[in-house]
């Protein structure tokens, strides 16, 4: 795990740590249910119904477990031109978006996240798979966040 | 409002700003043909009755008084004709025909449309009004369509492409040359250019209107424009079927035939014979619409892009304005590697209701042609790479090859390629050489060849035989992706046209210290990405695409094309403290 990717001189902004919260719980519901589902081989009377059933909760265990990380790995930094964000442990991503090239900024607030005062931001560009998410930022950094964005995009506005 | 002139006048007319309607054979163009078609099966269907009905019935024919009834009941002809309500029918199938023909006829007198300096709007519907203005410095394209039944009328459908879903502005129909004279209008006006263009060279007159038609008829599908384009390439036939011959599709059938055959020898049953007919005849019609889709396929630079043609038949002829390619793939099928034939699609965000060589969305630009085909092709829909803009750039970037923006050129530095063209011819022709060398050594290269960087050794892990041959480079404006040893194709992403790059390692790729890159462009059949490099050079490359396509977008003057050629810059792009005062760009988001 040494060899991992990173960007040298970048200063990352984490989100909020309570983010984790949200994340571990939905992980942990979607596991419970599909867990709760997988029951149904128990009828079956053979020993792989209860093997599947328990590696659903030993995976869902790890993700959950893993979550903290994860969401402190999930950090954004608003570089000279262009938003660069990243995500994941396992699986690394960094994206670089162009200010000029955003055409949307979303910002959502489901219940459990508001609970906790946070916001999730979203940004689209004519490419579907750009996908660029900030979540979990508190509300006021992410309606600052958003006006600051929306204001650096229409410095740099750029045809398609 | 004012009254609407009839759409058969130059364009001059057409796009003075002020409302105007469609071609007036319109409702018969959009309406008729399924009116005629209905008629027709009619006729065909019921032509035994209709004899019956004015000859006298054969003795011992089908109708015989009482069975008639009973054999017939779900007739509703015969029901009619037996029951004497034939001019009752008559009736009613005249008020039919009459309604229809008005709904149609106010349908037409209700569709208008306008051409101002800005924008293109179109109003149309008679109960459900709507009402469509698009930004002419946002057309991805212009579209002009001729079906079979509109070139006999002189008629053709102009369809202006705007970036999105279903978000086309269509004007059907217009007169055949009014429709070129519109497309060549509104493309001045969104280049930007200020002159007007010079008027048509004489008219239709002293010409009759027959042999006019014919003449319509049998120009060629790239259309009479005042100075006729000339394609760039040529297609034949041969090629044509043989390309299609050595398709995938070939590969696929070959193997159902094989399937089918072993089937019957094993198991001595025929019943999947039954099966296996209606592919054979779908596979036909695949071949036959891609061959004569592609028959007469053109290729040509205009003032306003790249013009390609469609069609034998229904033809089709679409105008892309300079910077509306957002990527471009360049591939070659394993069956086609032996006669050196290429393939090549572009992804563009506007989504045309043509349809292209193989019934899908017009993305391919190419559908088969020889390394030199492609090459020309390219210098039409990429100048800045293979043209003589790229032999300035080569000029530009050569004395100062360590310069940290290598992409963008600044005014000064900018070589003049017609300049030297004209002093040392040999030189200018030398650089434009090493510009197409570029192209041509990544399709078949491997290797460092050709400035590639490509995946070290490691990464034959995941990429056995093409390990040698997957790399990247960048080129004045653009990114070079080079993939696939034995479906080879070679990527080609625009920088201005980069919405973002990003970076990603899974845990495969970091157990083998490598990379992936993906460069986002708009959706289409391309996906511009590459996968195992060393995770240094991924890295270094990330930084300086992202950066690249940041100092792209900005100097790209593209949606106003014609701006930069008035300040005497062959497409060299000047950058954003050297803008160009352009009152009529608004920015809104």
């Amino acid at each position: 795990m040494t060899d991992r990717l990173d960007l040298p001189d970048a200063s990352w902004t984490r989100v909020s740590p309570k983010y984790k919260w949200p994340e571990m719980g939905s992980y942990l519901l979607s596991g419970l249910v599909v867990a709760a589902l997988s029951a149904f081989t128990w009828f079956s009377g053979q020993w792989w119904g209860f093997a599947i059933t328990a590696a659903i909760l030993v995976i869902t265990g790890f993700v959950v477990g893993f979550t903290p990380r994860r969401v402190r790995a999930i950090g954004y930094q608003l570089r000279e031109d262009d938003l660069l964000v990243r995500r994941g442990i396992l699986f690394l991503r960094f994206v670089a978006v162009p200010y000029g090239r955003m055409q949307l900024i979303d910002v959502n607030r489901g219940p459990i996240v508001r609970a906790l005062g946070l916001s999730d931001l979203k940004f689209v560009t004519a490419a579907a798979s750009s996908a660029v998410t900030i979540p979990g930022v508190p509300v006021d950094d992410a309606e600052r966040l958003r006006d600051r964005l929306v204001e650096l995009a229409e410095s740099r506005r750029a045809g398609l | 409002m004012s009254h609407p002139s009839l759409a058969r006048g130059p364009a001059v007319v057409l796009t003075d700003g002020e409302w105007h309607r469609l071609h007036p054979a319109t409702p018969l163009l959009r309406g008729g043909i399924v009116l005629v078609a209905i008629l027709f099966f009619v006729l065909n269907t019921e032509k035994d009755n209709l004899l019956q009905l004015f000859l006298p019935a054969p003795g011992g024919g089908r109708g015989d008084g009482g069975g008639r009834g009973d054999s017939d009941a779900g007739d509703p002809v015969a029901y009619v004709v037996g029951h004497g309500f034939i001019g009752l029918a008559l009736a009613g199938i005249a008020l039919l025909i009459l309604i229809l023909l008005a709904i149609f006829y106010a349908s037409w007198r209700m569709n208008t449309f306008r051409v101002t300096d800005e924008t293109v709007e179109v109003r149309s519907g008679i109960v459900f009004r709507s009402n469509r203005r698009a930004r002419l410095d946002r057309i991805q394209g212009i579209n002009i369509q001729r079906s079979l039944f509109a070139r006999v009328f002189g008629a053709a459908k102009l369809e202006i492409n705007q970036a999105g879903h279903d978000a086309n502005v269509p004007l059907a129909y217009l007169g055949s040359a009014a429709a070129e004279d519109v497309r060549r209008e509104i493309l001045r006006r969104a280049s930007g250019a200020r002159e007007s263009a010079p008027e048509r060279p004489g008219g239709a007159g002293g010409v009759g209107l027959v042999e006019q038609r014919l003449h319509e008829f049998l120009a060629a599908p790239l259309g009479e424009g005042q100075v006729a384009p000339h394609s760039v390439v040529t297609m034949r036939l041969g090629r044509l079927i043989g390309s299609a011959l050595l398709s995938g599709f070939t590969l696929f059938l070959a193997a159902v035939v094989a399937a089918v055959v072993i089937s019957i020898a094993t198991t001595g049953q025929y019943f999947l014979l039954i099966v296996f007919f209606p592919t054979l005849l779908g596979s036909f019609s695949f071949y036959s619409r891609r061959v004569v889709k592609s028959l007469r396929y053109s290729i040509a630079a205009t003032p306003d892009g790249i013009r390609v043609g469609w069609g034998l038949l229904a033809t089709s002829n679409e105008t892309l304005p300079p910077g509306r390619i957002h990527s471009i793939r360049l591939s070659q099928p394993l069956l086609w590697r032996p006669f050196g034939w290429w393939e090549v699609k572009i992804n563009r965000a506007s989504h045309s209701s043509t349809k292209g060589a193989d019934g899908q969305a017009n993305t391919t630009i190419l559908p088969v042609g020889s390394a030199l085909d492609v090459s020309r092709v390219l210098g039409l829909i990429l100048p800045e790479l293979v043209g003589l803009p790229a032999v300035d750039a080569a000029l530009a970037t050569s004395p100062r090859r360590a310069s940290p923006v290598p992409v963008s050129l600044e005014k000064g530095e900018t070589g003049d390629a017609r300049a030297l063209a004209a002093e040392k011819p040999e030189r200018a022709v030398a650089e434009s050489r090493t510009a197409l060398s570029l192209i041509e050594a990544g399709m078949t290269s491997s290797g460092g060849d050709g400035g590639f960087t490509t995946s070290p050794r490691r990464a034959q892990w995941i990429r056995w035989f093409s390990w040698r041959r997957n790399g990247f480079r960048t080129a004045p404006g653009s990114i070079l992706l080079r993939k696939g040893a034995i479906w080879r194709q070679l990527v080609v992403v625009p920088l201005p046209r980069v919405q973002s790059v990003s970076i990603r390692q899974g845990p495969l790729l970091r157990r083998l210290r490598l990379a992936a890159i993906d460069l986002h462009t708009v959706q289409g059949p391309i996906t511009a990405q590459i996968g195992a490099l060393d995770a240094g050079d991924a890295r270094v490359f990330f930084e300086s695409a992202s950066h690249d396509a940041v100092v792209a977008a900005r100097a790209d003057r593209t949606h106003r094309w014609f701006d930069q050629q008035a300040a005497g810059l062959p497409w060299a792009p000047p950058t954003s403290d050297q803008r160009l005062p352009d009152p009529s760009r608004e920015e809104h988001p």
